[in-house]
């Protein structure tokens, strides 16, 4: 049966690794120059951030190097997005139904093989593959971005127009990378299988798929957040990059923005400024303690745009930097900053407990399939 | 005499439709079987319930002494030929024997390659470019090089030209007389049928009708000939199946337990299609009415 | 032949539409919200003053719903081609139908004429209507980022999607009517569509019209830095963005106009900006960075005495050809359409199944 399956299935693996190969001469290439570079330009800059606290002249150069190679960012990102969508599509829904479609299941299912063993064979040898391609690709694509990773681990303090930010608990980083997207794949899969079981016809079997794998993979990140508890902490209040006032609104009040953490790489839920007893400050509390930074952003006409973020930076035209001291000190008497967190070092607890999510559900419709053969299907 | 297929009250219903209703069989062991009746009739169902490609829905079934399809082994015991020969069009003739070497330990290498060699079929032709009959033929060889006890093949001459039905059904007899195979092989042809069964079972409208050894049921049917008001002098034990009637004259097939000695009634043989034709035209109100089965063992 | 059709894709139109529908609703209750944010934050803040924190925080507004949806902007095309365009044919050969279809009493030309012009309605209905909710919905994202005629975004809007529904269709057709098997029909067409794409975006869409070229002062902002080279110290730099236009590429040019070599840089750089120099090192150590400057001043001297001898020229598309771009784009594709559309004609009339 195993030699049937492989026959079978011989030539979609040859076009897969094909693809792979390709990927690879260019992951290859382009890796190994970036990683250079990475070496040579941006490993000393981060040396010197770590030890300064702050960007400096290396701005530039970390911003151009998470920049190089875009296009090829996006293709490869968008390749192994993809890729655990394609695999159930072409080789999960077609697995079953092809068989079906076209009547060869009389042919298969009166040799001696019972039909349960026929699946499991076939689920187990074409779902291995889907597991050890996307594998394949997830490593060369995380190897690839280790560099650009790295940067973004480090660059906490260092906000551009858009905040960049791309730590990797960042949905668009996480999922791509790491073990997840087995996961991924092992469930469309498996998903692909199943549809192809219900709905015995190839086309429609492969277009209800991607849905409803796109479904599963939205209700998974969704809970995402709370498949382990976040660590919270207390910090007293230090005035520092990201912290600022700033208005609700056109009229609405002020509010305090806490500073960023100094957590890299961390996955921070919230981050807010609180008293004893959990209240943030009031608007009133605000315009009374500091009103050289309250006033000034309601700028000339008394209007300005709601959500406007000030960092009440001492500049050119703001509040003095003796002003912003007061202020802050005198906030941080009452008020001290909780921070609602993952800690980075539970990157790959995530990871594992995604995958695992992921592989259960696969289980539970392969649990499905096989139930369905053999009860339902006469 | 054991019985290759037993069938008790079998009936398989798919949604409301009844596709067999109420069928009792038994089908000795050491006969080539023909499965007849027009299109819709069951055959296929009645087929795909012994190979245990569909479950009954009420009554039971049981194939060599064992239900079907319950383990691989009985699995082998059995070779079937669906309707229209699925193959897989893109794998070779080869891949096919491989296929059938894999999947079966039974398996018997010899006879496959004797068969495709006598054929002349290409290994290395992609089982999709074969024609109608060479088609038939491979599948037929991957059912019988298995060495099973039971064929059952489904209307495997359905689209074949006559040269290439001829060659399959002789194919078929010398195989049978090889290796001591019992057939159910279905068609709606009876002259294909007449050339090489022995047995007979009549499907029409989801029920079984007939059932019995060829000679017997030639021997025991006559059809006659005589007047119309001749009828009431016929012996009562005599059942009419079909009748056709004129102004002055009746035709009837009937079948006879005691010879008919009325002058006035023509007494002929009829042949097969004949028979087959006459019960599948049988009006049937209900099941009350229906006429007996006539079963007749060797 | 119009009615058969009809009939048998019967079921496939109404989900289609079915999903269009939703979609529709959907785009419009989030699009409403967005417009009233906009309006009520970044377009309430007075022209002059600095709304870059209104903008940012508009900007924040359902990042991952933009990508998501602009990736599937990018796919819907592609899906049309695989899932109508691919099995129209391939799959009456597959299952031996073509035999019943194409000897009824019309010839196979218009049998195939026939579905592929509903069909190709179909996908074109369906594209122009997905382009034209997502071109509204992000209108306020586009009008603070100005970036619509970059790639990526360029291809999400307009009517160039249409192009490419068209595109997609037809090529899974050529590939169902050639190869005769659905699935690997499917697999060639998404591949090769995605190959096109890409290609036409990067290597021929820049050339579609001659671009314009602008001097632009060199300014310290994203993507500029220095970097070791193999012929000393170089200035890197990345492509300025000039609001909603396409900035393709942009060099660095001295004030008689010939572009700066990398070792005539280094050269003036030895002599304006020698602590830059030392700190970045030089290019032929890996160890790269051995003391970066602390002062972030001193970076910024540097920038002020390069751009007083060099300047950028940058090549662009000026904003004002958006449209004709779109069109021209449309255009190409819809051409490619018919080219492929008219091969299967011929090939399907003029082969023996």
């Amino acid at each position: 049966m195993i030699q049937l399956t492989w026959l079978q299935f011989r030539l979609q693996w040859l076009v897969a690794m094909l693809a792979l190969a390709a990927v690879a001469v260019v992951v290859g290439l382009t890796g190994v120059h970036l990683a250079h570079l990475y070496g040579t330009n941006v490993a000393p800059c981060l040396v010197q951030l770590q030890a300064n606290g702050n960007v400096g002249s290396c701005g530039t150069t970390l911003t151009s190097f998470i920049h190089s190679q875009a296009l090829l960012q996006n293709v490869l990102r968008d390749a192994l997005l993809a890729a655990p969508a394609l695999l159930g599509i072409f080789w999960g829904a077609p697995l079953v139904a092809q068989e079906l479609e076209r009547g060869t299941f009389r042919l298969v299912w009166t040799q001696s093989v019972s039909r349960r063993h026929w699946l499991a064979i076939k689920l187990s040898v074409v779902g291995l593959a889907c597991a050890a391609v996307v594998g394949l690709l997830s490593l060369m694509i995380t190897w690839w971005f280790n560099p650009i990773d790295r940067v973004n681990a480090n660059v906490i303090y260092w906000q551009g127009p858009i905040n960049l930010n791309l730590n990797r608990f960042d949905p668009s980083v996480f999922d791509l990378r790491g073990i997840v997207p087995v996961g991924y794949a092992l469930f469309a899969f498996a998903l692909g299988v199943t549809a192809g079981l219900l709905v015995p016809r190839i086309l429609p079997a492969m277009a209800i798929t991607l849905p409803l794998f796109i479904s599963g993979r939205f209700a998974v990140t969704w809970i995402r957040p709370h498949l382990i508890a976040p660590v919270r902490q207390s910090l007293p209040l230090v005035w520092g990059p990201g912290a600022g006032i700033a208005q609700g609104g056109t009229g609405t009040g002020f509010f305090v923005i806490a500073p960023t953490p100094k957590l890299p790489n961390a996955w921070i839920y919230s981050n807010v400024v609180v008293d004893q007893a959990g209240h943030a400050p009031t608007s009133q509390f605000l315009q009374s303690t500091c009103p050289a930074l309250t006033v000034d952003l309601a700028g000339p006409a008394g209007n300005v745009g709601g959500g406007s973020v000030s960092t009440a930076a001492p500049g050119p035209g703001g509040p003095g930097e003796q002003q912003v001291h007061a202020c802050a000190s005198a906030i941080a008497a009452r008020f001290h900053q909780v921070v609602t967190y993952q800690p980075a070092d539970r990157y790959w607890a995530f990871q594992g407990l995604e995958t695992a999510i992921f592989i259960a559900l696969a289980l539970l419709l392969v649990w499905f399939c096989f139930w369905w053969i053999r009860h339902r299907m006469a | 005499m054991t019985a290759v297929l037993t069938a008790n009250g079998l009936g398989k219903r798919y949604g409301r439709r009844w596709a067999l209703e109420n069928c009792t069989l038994e089908i000795p062991a050491g006969q080539v079987v023909g499965l007849v009746g027009p299109n819709g009739a069951g055959k296929t169902t009645l087929m795909h319930l012994a190979v245990g490609l569909l479950t009954p829905t009420t009554g039971s079934i049981e194939v060599l002494g064992g239900r079907p399809a319950e383990s691989p082994a009985q699995l082998g015991r059995v070779g079937f030929v669906a309707q229209e020969t699925p193959v897989y069009e893109s794998m070779s003739v080869a891949d096919h024997l491989r296929f059938g070497d894999w999947l079966n330990p039974t398996w018997d290498q010899q006879v496959a390659d004797r068969r495709i060699d006598q054929l002349g079929l290409d290994r290395s032709q992609k089982a999709g470019k074969l024609s109608g009959g060479q088609r038939a033929q491979l599948a037929l060889t991957l059912a019988i090089a298995k060495r099973p006890e039971l064929l059952i093949l489904d209307e495997p001459v359905a689209s074949l030209d006559p040269l290439a039905r001829r060659e399959f059904l002789q194919s078929l007899m010398e195989v049978v007389a090889e290796q001591q195979v019992s057939v159910v092989l279905s068609s709606h042809l009876v002259s294909d049928l007449e050339r090489v069964c022995d047995y007979l079972v009549v499907l029409v409208a989801s029920h079984v009708q007939l059932t019995g050894g060829i000679e017997n049921l030639l021997a025991a049917h006559v059809r006659l000939t005589g007047p119309r008001s001749g009828l009431e002098t016929l012996p009562p034990s005599l059942q009419i199946i079909e009748a056709s009637h004129t102004d002055r004259q009746s035709t009837l097939i009937a079948r006879v337990d005691e010879p008919i000695l009325d002058p006035a009634w023509l007494v002929e043989r009829i042949n097969l299609e004949d028979l087959v034709l006459a019960y599948m035209r049988q009006i049937q109100p209900d099941a009350s009415a229906r006429p007996h089965l006539v079963e007749a063992h060797r | 032949m119009i009615r058969l059709t009809l009939v048998q894709f019967r079921l496939q139109a109404i989900i289609v539409a079915g999903i269009l529908v939703l979609a529709a609703i959907l785009f419009a209750i989030s699009g409403q919200h967005l417009y009233h944010l906009y309006n009520t934050t970044v377009a309430a803040c007075p022209a002059g003053s600095d709304c870059s924190a209104a903008k940012d925080a508009f900007l924040n507004n359902h990042v991952i719903l933009r990508q998501l949806l602009g990736l599937l902007l990018l796919l819907a095309p592609a899906l049309l081609g695989i899932f109508w365009g691919a099995p129209l044919v391939a799959r009456e050969y597959e299952s031996g139908t073509f035999r019943l279809a194409w000897t009824q009493s019309i010839s196979r030309g218009r049998w195939l004429l026939t579905r592929v012009a509903l069909l190709g309605l179909a996908s074109v209905i369906v594209a122009a209507a997905l382009s034209l909710l997502f071109t509204w919905w992000s209108g306020p994202f586009v009008r603070i980022t100005a970036d619509r005629f970059n790639p990526g975004n360029f291809d999400e809007r307009g009517v160039v999607a249409i192009g490419y529904a068209l595109f997609a269709f037809a090529l899974g057709l050529t590939f169902g009517v050639v190869i005769r098997r659905t699935l690997p029909a499917m697999a060639l067409t998404l591949a090769s569509f995605l190959a096109v794409r890409l290609a036409f975006t990067f290597l021929l869409r820049p050339h579609l019209m001659a671009p314009h070229q602008a001097s632009m002062p060199l300014q310290s902002g994203e993507g500029l830095g220095f970097s070791p080279s193999a012929s000393g110290i170089t200035f890197s730099l990345g492509t300025p963005n000039i609001d909603n236009a396409w900035a393709i590429s942009s060099k660095v040019v001295d004030s008689a106009g010939h572009t700066a070599s990398n070792s005539a840089l280094h050269a003036f750089m030895v002599n304006a900006c020698p602590a830059i120099v030392s700190a970045v090192g030089s290019g032929q150590s890996t160890q790269g960075v051995n003391h970066a400057p602390a002062d972030p001043t001193v970076f910024h001297d540097c920038i002020l005495k390069l751009a007083q001898n060099y300047h950028l020229v940058v090549s662009y598309q000026p904003a004002s050809r958006y449209w004709t771009f779109q069109w021209t784009e449309m255009g190409i594709y819809a051409g490619l359409s018919l080219l492929l559309a008219g091969f299967c004609y011929w090939w399907v009339r003029r082969r023996i199944a």
